[in-house]
């Protein structure tokens, strides 16, 4: 099997991690699902680095984030799809 | 699968439990006994002095919690036998009595009225007879169950979530069946996850006991002390700097620890030892790695499984550490503290299953005596938790 460039760990989420080096903007990415091993493809619209995440859909101001199928917290910037998704983008909803 | 006839190379102690090293510990009472510890344990060969900062005028829970740590660390089974110091005769003779219900050899020496120079004098004499004593016990076969371990994770990323967290859950879930006692804790870091923390409870109670102290945490301790929001501290400069974004997002890759069908029978204070026989338990730990590793430590366990995602450096003095990384850019860059290499999970050429194997053969290998990466490099970081300004 090919390295991925992205994994997915739920069908449910809508961001996904990179998990190689030096990741180049318009890259054509194998994206992997872990839950259950599918594969698809996407580009990566910027540099994202290695751990980092990346939105899997558009995202609007006030949208949640999915990861693990769960809410890990809320859209605060618009998001495109392909782009990076941190602290600039995303806020807890904990504190 | 065959790991209910794996064995080790242990230690066998006067209790009957298993410990995998054979320290004699110099374990200060208090902070002012430091020097006179360090003195000795430079002085008698094979031995190892156990400085902190604390002891003196505490009170309360917080002396409970003092005590339960140094009297645990002088029991764990890591600890052949043992030499107490403090300032003065009665908390130094509490702790050797609370030692010595182990069975194990303890003494006890205090400086009021001796000084420094009689009291080392005195104390290196017995620490010299310990030492040659535990130089000639012999390892025996052990079964690998035997062997309690501990979690914890550190300097995670997103890759903890991925590969190595999920790898100490494999190995919790092909273990704690067989009779293994298990032990997970960061209160703070499960926020995002708790309500899921709180499913894996054997029980209702439990789920019940494990709320309470997770709010408890969240009334007392952070909406009491913030002054802002945790967002600079939950998750750490590290954590973001690896791609974690924010503390659900970190709790739920947390919790991947625990594995997909073990569940903990029951919550522990800080510090103490599970009484529940074998399982998973939660502890209530602080999430920073040294204070976490030492409470764990204090309630018994002998081997520690630390996943690690941009490459927290952690030892403990008595309890081996044993660092799993599933970051490739980690592993290329600091191979020397990484001990089990999972980062294949992530490149798609290591299932979990292969990666929890790998961490078993690690914990076997560990326990017949192999150094960790962080034993290797002379990390003992010790330090005791404290839950309130002293008198």
């Amino acid at each position: 099997m090919d390295a991925p460039h992205l994994l997915v760990h739920d069908r449910r989420d809508n961001v996904g991690v990179v998990v190689v080096e030096g990741l180049e903007a318009g890259t054509d990415m194998l994206c992997v699902v872990t839950e259950d091993n599918s594969e698809f493809r996407m580009t990566v619209s910027q540099p994202v680095q290695i751990g980092h995440k990346v939105a899997l859909r558009d995202f609007a101001a006030g949208d949640t984030v999915i990861k693990y199928g769960e809410d890990i917290g809320k859209v605060v910037q618009p998001i495109g799809k392909g782009a990076h998704v941190h602290t600039h983008n995303l806020k807890t909803k904990r504190w | 699968m065959g790991y209910s006839d794996r064995k080790i190379w242990g230690y066998r102690r006067e209790n009957g439990r298993v410990g995998v090293r054979n320290h004699v510990a110099i374990l200060p009472l208090d902070d002012i006994s430091n020097a006179a510890c360090e003195a000795v344990a430079a002085h008698i060969q094979g031995t190892i002095a156990l400085p902190h900062s604390y002891g003196r005028l505490q009170f309360g829970a917080d002396l409970d919690l003092h005590f339960r740590t140094i009297i645990g660390t002088g029991a764990n089974p890591n600890v052949a036998a043992c030499i107490v110091i403090g300032i003065e005769e009665g908390w130094t003779q509490k702790v050797v009595e609370g030692i010595a219900a182990t069975g194990k050899p303890v003494a006890g020496f205090w400086i009021e009225g001796n000084g420094d120079i009689a009291t080392v004098a005195a104390a290196s004499r017995k620490a010299k007879e310990f030492s040659q004593w535990a130089s000639e016990l012999v390892r025996t076969e052990c079964p690998l169950t035997d062997v309690w371990v501990a979690a914890k994770c550190g300097e995670s990323d997103t890759t903890t979530g991925l590969a190595s967290c999920p790898t100490v859950g494999n190995m919790y879930d092909k273990l704690v069946e067989l009779g293994l006692y298990g032990c997970f804790g960061e209160t703070s870091e499960l926020t995002g996850a708790e309500h899921l923390a709180a499913a894996r409870a054997a029980d209702a109670d439990v789920a019940a006991k494990f709320m309470k102290t997770w709010q408890s945490y969240q009334d007392d301790v952070i909406e009491a002390h913030k002054t802002s929001d945790l967002s600079d501290s939950q998750p750490t400069k590290g954590n973001i700097a690896g791609g974690l974004t924010t503390i659900e997002e970190k709790a739920l890759g947390n919790l991947e620890k625990i594995g997909k069908k073990t569940s903990f029978i029951d919550v522990l204070e800080p510090a103490e030892a599970p009484a529940r026989g074998p399982g998973l338990y939660f502890m209530d730990t602080s999430s920073a790695a040294a204070e976490c590793c030492t409470l764990q430590a204090a309630a018994g366990y002998v081997v520690h499984c630390f996943p690690t995602g941009q490459g927290n450096v952690i030892g403990n003095p008595i309890m081996p550490v044993i660092k799993i990384t599933g970051n490739p850019r980690t592993v290329r860059l600091m191979s020397e503290h990484v001990d089990v290499d999972v980062s294949g999970i992530v490149r798609r050429d290591m299932t979990i299953d292969q990666a929890g194997d790998a961490l078993i053969d690690m914990i076997a290998r560990t326990a017949n005596g192999r150094l960790t990466a962080a034993e290797a490099l002379g990390h003992r970081e010790f330090v005791m938790t404290k839950l309130y300004r002293s008198a």
